[in-house]
């Protein structure tokens, strides 16, 4: 995978994660390309894309666009799954997820990815490995927030 | 303590403020951060967005740079500045802070410094050093959740010189007891191996340690490398190819355990990977494909479930199948797995189908005709994807009959289409088809000028360029060139007067150049017409200064008459003060031409754009100046790299002794002494121009011209086709292959023709077979069928050596014989023409593959049909078969190539026995000849000796053969040809063979012709390629003879060649292996330069001079022919990379 963009509806960028390097120009126009041409296509249309010389894999959940870029000889569907993947598990961690939660904790969304894809692939797919290891990166910064919101509820 | 309180005294506002909104309860407690998000959602300009932000990183970096900040708040401060980056504005201030927090921080603000890191920068940002030591502190640490981190890090980014500072820590993670840990080592391995591959090549026995892994997931991540691994020498893994085969049927059977499970299909990302796997191993590699059919088969078979995730592994085990070594029960699976894709409703299922079918249809175009009315409907698809996939399928499957309507919806969706991506890639496309197959010449002017206008000035230059030059080289007949260049005047003309401006630049080049060189084709067209409709060009705003020099020249060709010298006049004062020095020069020219005829005619003369330029490479018309100027005391022209050399030698020691330098320096000198620079040697023609090359391929194609249109009217033609094919060759219908048939009778279903259709199913009905004739008869298992096209191949491929063209007859061939494979198998034996026929178009180097695939698919066949056929193929031996009865079974040509060798060179005439042979190769064979053939290297000659062995018991009369080649001249040397073929016997045909054009390999065509018994006629084709080399003979001269040819000779090429390193001297080494293998002759060698000579057989010379530079060999050719030193130099190369 070459990367990955989540931007809402209303094509405001909510997550980017670039596995191959580019400079920041390169980087906003693709983007601004993308969102733009994604946007345009209607609901019923296939979720693939040529684009450029990449294949682009998108798909919408609810308000926001999950869209990856990958090589011509790579496997659309799976690519298609490993999205679905994703937002499982962000729903999962979350529990029922929505656009509001990536907006606020778009750090813990960078770490769930993080822990799913590494470097491009697909690097655990085991939804409980995933979570666990979150989970334990977790459990300092966990009660550290409780000890915090006591504080600010008492 | 005080940071808790800011945080909370801040926190409070937003925290009750958010009360209202839906989902806020769980909103994050870095309000500041929550503040900001709101704060800008608030917002309603991007004016105001971009005030607020500003704001928002000037307090940010405020607060990075006091010493005062703690940690914590540094965390905070990086989340914020992740978020404005990713609204797009730069806070590259804040850089450093996250390195420095992920270095100094606690693991939680450790984690958030890291992930700043991977998102701020990229592999090649210098501050990526500074991250060395913290990676390399928390690799060593006791804390799990550290080490991840770091590894999590690594493997995204790491500064590629580093690498061996941290390798022995992630080696070490290899071991690890935490599967995690592990993992995200071979991970970053992999990262490693993709950016600097050589630094892990001593740790690959490690990724197969990781490979057998207990734990799935290391295992799966150690696939990555081994996929990458693969793809780059699939030669080194076979060995693996058992393991990976047992570690998908365990996935398969489910034996992983149930967390890698995604909606009940068993860990589906890892199956893909080892599909993707197993078909790079099993390309090409039939003893290794046969080790994976069994799995592939359960794959498919397990793969049942209507859900996207089994459509993705089904997906890919098509893709494997159709990889791999073909096996008829499998590929017949595949086939109705991509059916089922086609038809699925899903979209995104169809658009997979569709890309499957343009991977399988050139080897199995009943596809495609099983799919006609899918494909029909997808053309008219809303979606633009779908359109642009099918298209792409259309493409592959065009012939000389369906071409115009392809060719029409390609430009349709030309039109539509925005993206420049696109265009580029369609234009590209359509011209290569319009050269291909253009059924006349109005056609092909009329779709290039669309090309023209729509590619624009985006397209792909060597569109125009080899559209010009098929234009003015012009084919075998003169007539049909002259009408294909009048229509093109005649169109050319008609646009200039309508509304030229619309035309892009590039269009515009095309018709000043066309008007220029032919416009005197068209009677009653006045120059002056034309010259006034190319000077408005000229005053045209958008005209680019290089479209003006192109009008200007094609004005100055046809300026003829006193109002010319007026025109020119008068264009020569508007535009002699331009800027452009390109423009006033040729407006100079213009102005002096059109005052001089004669002079005019010798500069540009007319219809001349065909004939090669004869340039003076040596410039010897210049000897008068130099040697003026050398008298006058001017020093002596040294070639660039000669020079460099000398500064290089001015710097350094020199070490040689004095004794040697003279010569060397004499020898140089009097070699360089007149040289050219390399620019003007243009009549050099192969020098590398592909363009040319895949052009003239274009050129020969045209001549199809002659095929009618045969679509329309008669509904489905291809499917009637191959019948009336067959019945032509004899061969009785019920011998089609059931497949066609079954596709066939699809069709029909689907396509009830008795009942009256409604108009628009009609329209797609008709649609369907204009799409689809030809296709057929394309994969139709006749001999007649194919004829037609095949000699077209011949010419093209003969031509195109080392062109894409070239490339891509390979592959279509590659094709064909798998696709007779399949219907070999599925039909009976008796139709091993097909076979044969495959065998002819073949390259001799496909050879012995194909007839490997020959004998595998027979022998199934051999085991269905073991009632006819008492013999056992497997082990007939040829010593039996030459005088046996056996040998009348088709079976015959089955054996192997090595005895059949032995065998057939027994009947070498005996003047050559003694001569060495290369190998025979088969040619051809029907069920009653073989032809089979070999060259021989004489002194003085080379002879192609074809045998004819008759393995039929009858007699075969009338036996002709005849040859043609554009490279060769053959001439037969058997006294009286043989005319018939007795039973059982072999004939053997010699001709001796001279090179007309030189090309790196040299190929004739030839058919062969004879009447059976019964007196029906029957014809074979094959083809012969041979390297130029069999050509090349030494050339004895003395260093003297040697100069004086040197300059004699204007056809120049220069190159550096790898110089071999086996002990002894380089240069003599080199130059020795290319005696050897090329037959050249070594003249001389003194120093560090050689100079070698070597002529073809009929005697033309071509010199080579070798000196070592800088670790190479810089050769510099010449010879009196044109292509001869490209093609010598391609030849020393290859014998240089095989040593």
């Amino acid at each position: 995978m070459q990367f990955m963009l989540l931007f809402s509806r209303q094509g405001k960028l909510r997550l980017q994660k670039w596995y191959v390097p580019l400079s920041d120009k390169e980087k906003k126009k693709i983007t601004r390309e993308l969102v733009q041409t994604v946007l345009a296509r209607k609901p019923k249309m296939c979720s693939f894309l040529e684009w450029r010389d990449l294949k682009i894999v998108y798909k919408r959940y609810a308000s926001l666009y999950f869209c990856c870029a990958i090589e011509d000889q790579d496997n659309e569907l799976i690519t298609l799954e490993i999205i679905h993947r994703y937002v499982e598990l962000l729903d999962k961690y979350f529990g029922s997820v929505c656009e509001l939660d990536i907006i606020f904790n778009f750090e813990k969304a960078y770490f769930i990815l993080d822990e799913f894809l590494l470097g491009g692939e697909a690097q655990e797919t085991s939804k409980k490995n995933v979570l666990k290891a979150i989970e334990q990166a977790d459990l300092l910064q966990e009660s550290e927030d409780e000890y915090l919101s006591v504080k600010i509820f008492k | 303590m005080s940071d808790v309180v800011e945080k909370t005294l801040t926190a409070l506002p937003s925290l009750l403020s958010l009360d209202s909104q839906p989902g806020s309860g769980k909103l994050s407690s870095t309000s500041k951060l929550g503040n900001l998000i709101r704060g800008i959602t608030e917002l309603t300009s991007k004016h105001e967005e971009e005030k607020l932000i500003q704001r928002e990183l000037s307090s940010i970096k405020e607060q990075v740079a006091s010493p005062n900040t703690s940690m914590r708040q540094m965390k905070e401060l990086m989340v914020r500045a992740i978020y404005c980056e990713m609204l797009g504005y730069e806070a590259s201030f804040s850089y450093i802070h996250a390195i420095k927090l992920a270095q100094q921080g606690t693991v939680l603000e450790k984690r958030v410094g890291y992930l700043a890191v991977s998102l701020f920068l990229n592999e090649s940002h210098e501050l990526l050093l500074l991250l060395v030591n913290t990676v390399l502190k928390d690799l060593q640490s006791t804390n799990l959740i550290e080490v991840c981190m770091a590894l999590t890090v690594v493997s995204q980014m790491f500064p590629k010189d580093m690498i061996p500072a941290i390798l022995p820590l992630v080696e070490e993670k290899l071991t690890h007891p935490k599967e995690i840990i592990r993992r995200k080592a071979v991970l970053a391995l992999y990262k490693f191996y993709l950016i600097a591959p050589n630094q892990v090549q001593h740790i690959h026995n490690k990724f197969r340690k990781a490979l057998c892994d207990k734990d799935p997931g290391v295992m799966t991540a150690s696939l990555h490398i081994y996929l990458q691994m693969i793809k780059e020498n699939p030669e080194g893994y076979k060995d693996l190819t058992a393991s990976f085969v047992t570690i998908l049927k365990q996935v398969v059977g489910g034996k992983l355990p149930m967390d890698f499970n995604y909606h009940s299909v068993p860990a589906p990302w890892l199956q893909i990977q080892l599909l993707r796997i197993l078909s790079l191993l099993g390309k090409d590699d039939q003893s290794t494909s046969e080790m994976m059919y069994e799995v592939l088969d359960e794959s498919l078979r397990r793969a049942e479930m209507n859900h996207n995730i089994t459509y993705a592994i089904l997906y890919e085990c098509v893709k494997s199948i159709y990889t791999i070594h073909p096996k008829a029960e499998l590929l017949e699976k595949a086939a109705k797995c991509i059916g089922n894709f086609v038809l699925s409703p899903k979209i995104n299922l169809k658009y997979l189908g569709l890309k499957a079918l343009t991977y399988v249809v050139q080897q199995d175009a009943n596809l495609a005709l099983q799919h006609q009315l899918t494909i029909i409907e997808c053309l008219d698809h809303s979606d633009l994807v779908i359109k642009r996939e099918t298209l792409e399928l259309l493409f592959r499957i065009t012939n000389a009959q369906n071409v115009t309507v392809i060719v029409e919806k390609m430009l349709e969706f030309l039109r539509l289409s925005k993206d420049d991506y696109t265009t580029i890639d369609l234009v590209g496309k359509v011209a290569e088809l319009a050269e291909k197959y253009a059924p006349d010449n109005e056609w092909f002017i009329e779709t290039m000028n669309t090309v023209f206008s729509l590619g624009g000035d985006m397209m792909q230059p060597d569109i125009p360029n080899s559209f010009l030059r098929l234009l003015s080289e012009g084919f075998d007949s003169t007539e049909e060139d002259r009408q294909l260049r009048l229509f093109a005047v005649d169109s050319y003309v008609s646009l200039l007067q309508g509304e030229p401006g619309r035309l892009p630049q590039r269009f515009l080049q095309v018709i000043s150049w066309v008007l220029g060189e032919y416009s005197h084709l068209r009677e009653g067209l006045e120059p002056a017409t034309t010259l006034r409709l190319l000077a408005k060009l000229l005053d045209m705003k958008h005209t680019s200064s290089e479209t003006k020099s192109w009008v200007l020249l094609a004005m100055s060709k046809l300026c003829e008459g006193p109002d010319c010298v007026s025109l020119a006049q008068e264009l020569s004062e508007r535009h002699g003060g331009s800027l452009d020095t390109v423009l006033r020069q040729r407006v100079q020219e213009l102005r002096h031409l059109s005052e001089d005829a004669e002079l005019r005619a010798s500069v540009l003369p007319r219809d001349a754009a065909q004939e090669p330029l004869e340039v003076d490479s040596s410039l010897s018309f210049l000897d008068g100046f130099v040697s003026e100027a050398l008298s006058a005391g001017a020093a002596p022209y040294k070639p660039p790299h000669q020079r460099q050399e000398e500064l290089a030698q001015a710097k350094a020691l020199s070490l040689e002794p004095y004794g040697l330098s003279l010569p060397i320096s004499m020898s140089s000198c009097s070699l360089a002494d007149r040289q050219s620079p390399t620019l003007l040697s243009m009549s050099s023609g192969l020098s590398g121009n592909s363009t040319d090359l895949s052009h003239k391929g274009g050129s020969t194609t045209l001549k199809l011209d002659g095929v009618k249109r045969v679509w329309g009217k008669d509904g489905y033609l291809a499917q009637k086709e191959p019948v009336e094919e067959s019945a032509q060759v004899e061969v009785p219908s019920p011998l089609c292959s059931p497949s066609r048939q079954g596709g066939a009778d699809s069709t029909h279903s689907q396509t009830p023709t008795p009942t009256p259709t409604p108009e628009p199913e009609k329209e797609k009905q008709q649609l369907a077979s204009s799409l689809f004739v030809g296709l057929g008869s394309q994969s139709s298992v006749c001999l007649m069928g194919k004829s037609e096209q095949t000699p077209q191949r011949f010419r093209r491929k003969a031509k195109g050596q080392g062109s894409s063209s070239g490339a891509s007859e390979q592959i279509s061939n590659s094709h064909y014989s798998t696709q007779s494979t399949v219907d070999n198998l599925l039909c009976n034996n008796l139709l091993d023409s097909t076979v044969t026929s495959d065998l002819a178009v073949s390259t001799p180097e496909q050879t012995p593959q194909l007839s490997q695939e020959v004998a595998t698919t027979n022998g199934t066949c051999d085991a269905e049909q073991d009632l006819i056929e008492e013999t056992d193929p497997g082990n007939s031996p040829s010593l039996i078969r030459a005088n046996s009865t056996v040998t009348a079974d088709p079976p015959a040509h089955k054996d192997p190539d090595r005895p059949k060798d032995s065998c057939l060179s027994s009947h070498l005439p005996a003047e050559l026995a003694g001569l060495s042979h290369s190998e025979i190769i088969p040619l051809c064979s029907s069920q009653n000849l073989d032809l089979s053939a070999c060259h021989v290297q004489k002194e003085d000659a080379l002879l192609l000796v074809i045998f004819i062995e008759n393995s039929s018991d009858s007699d075969i009369e009338q036996m002709l053969l005849q040859t043609e080649s554009d490279e060769l001249e053959v001439s037969c040397v058997t006294d009286s040809p043989v005319e018939a073929v007795r039973s059982l016997s072999v004939s053997v045909y010699q001709y001796s063979l001279m090179v007309k054009r030189p090309a790196a390999h040299v190929a004739l065509a030839g058919t062969a012709s004879y009447q059976l018994p019964s007196g029906e006629s029957q014809v074979m084709q094959f083809s012969y390629r041979l390297p130029l080399t069999s050509f090349i003979r030494p050339l004895c001269v003395s260093t003297e003879e040697y100069g004086t040819l040197w300059l004699a000779f204007s056809q120049d090429t220069k190159q550096n060649l790898a110089l071999l390193n086996d002990g002894q001297d380089p240069l003599t080494a080199t130059l020795d292996v290319l005696k050897n293998k090329l037959q050249l002759h070594v003249v001389d060698i003194i120093g560090a330069e050689g100079i070698v000579a070597c002529r073809l057989l009929q005697g033309q010379p071509c010199l080579m001079h070798c000196r070592v530079h800088a670790g190479s060999l810089a050769v510099w050719l010449r010879s009196p022919v044109p292509d001869l030193p490209d093609c010598l130099l391609y030849h020393c190369q290859r014998a240089l990379q095989e040593h």
